[in-house]
């Protein structure tokens, strides 16, 4: 039973994934792929938990913080790209 | 260039970037036994000094961090190349390590390896080659 839950689980998260990669190529905006690209982590996130319950191993568990401390520095370096048009500054600036 | 205010992001940096150091060194101590190692946890440290390098500027974390990453690889390497040599001494092949039981006063029964000493040298030459070459990139001049 826990079987069939995961695996739709898993199908579902990988559908919404498909969403969002249209939503990677087509956005108009530079903004929208980011926030894509940003949601893709955290269903990534799912899709490894889901497939380590699937799997019976706890393995893949520490492989979720390290996906999420990576999206999370990815997002804020393309964010920080987008509105100083830099990422790493030289000399203080506030 | 307009001044910046970007107190959300400091203030989220100051709880994020603990979580992240303290991540980096529980997954480098279980690479015996579990996924990680010398060379995973590194990358998780200096993530966490990019995300400071993002926050702030190359200025400031150096004048928080007055780490000079060539001496860090520098070291690094000289560790991993005593642990190495030192098997010599002992008149067993170069790269043999060795364990032992040690009763510790508070941590209790601990196995100690001297791989863990390999490994230490393998996660300051990932910091000081990675933090070498984002900051020579993200420096301008």
């Amino acid at each position: 039973m826990l079987e069939v839950v995961i695996w739709i689980a898993l199908l579902c998260c990988s559908l919404s994934m498909l969403g969002l990669i249209y939503r990677v190529i087509k956005g108009p905006s530079t903004a929208d792929r980011v926030i894509a690209l940003d949601s893709i982590g955290v269903n990534l996130i799912a899709i490894t938990a889901l497939f380590s319950v699937a799997n019976k191993s706890t393995a893949f568990l520490d492989i979720i913080l390290l996906i999420g401390i990576l999206a999370f520095i990815g997002t804020v370096a393309f964010a920080k790209y987008l509105e100083r048009g830099e990422i790493i500054e030289n000399e203080p600036n506030r | 260039m307009r001044k910046v205010n970007n107190i959300i992001l400091e203030t989220s940096l100051k709880v994020l970037l603990f979580i992240i150091a303290l991540y980096s060194v529980y997954i480098f101590t279980a690479g015996h036994y579990y996924p990680g190692g010398g060379f995973i946890g590194g990358l998780m440290t200096s993530g966490a000094l990019v995300l400071l390098l993002i926050t702030y500027d190359i200025e400031t974390v150096a004048k928080i961090l007055p780490v000079n990453y060539r001496f860090l690889t520098a070291t690094g390497l000289l560790i991993a190349i005593a642990t190495s040599a030192g098997a010599i001494l002992f008149n067993v092949p170069f790269l043999t390590h060795v364990f032992t039981d040690v009763q510790l006063p508070v941590l209790g029964e601990l196995s100690l390896h001297t791989a863990t000493l390999f490994d230490l040298g393998v996660y300051l030459v990932v910091i000081g080659v990675t933090m070498t070459i984002i900051q020579t990139i993200g420096g301008d001049e």
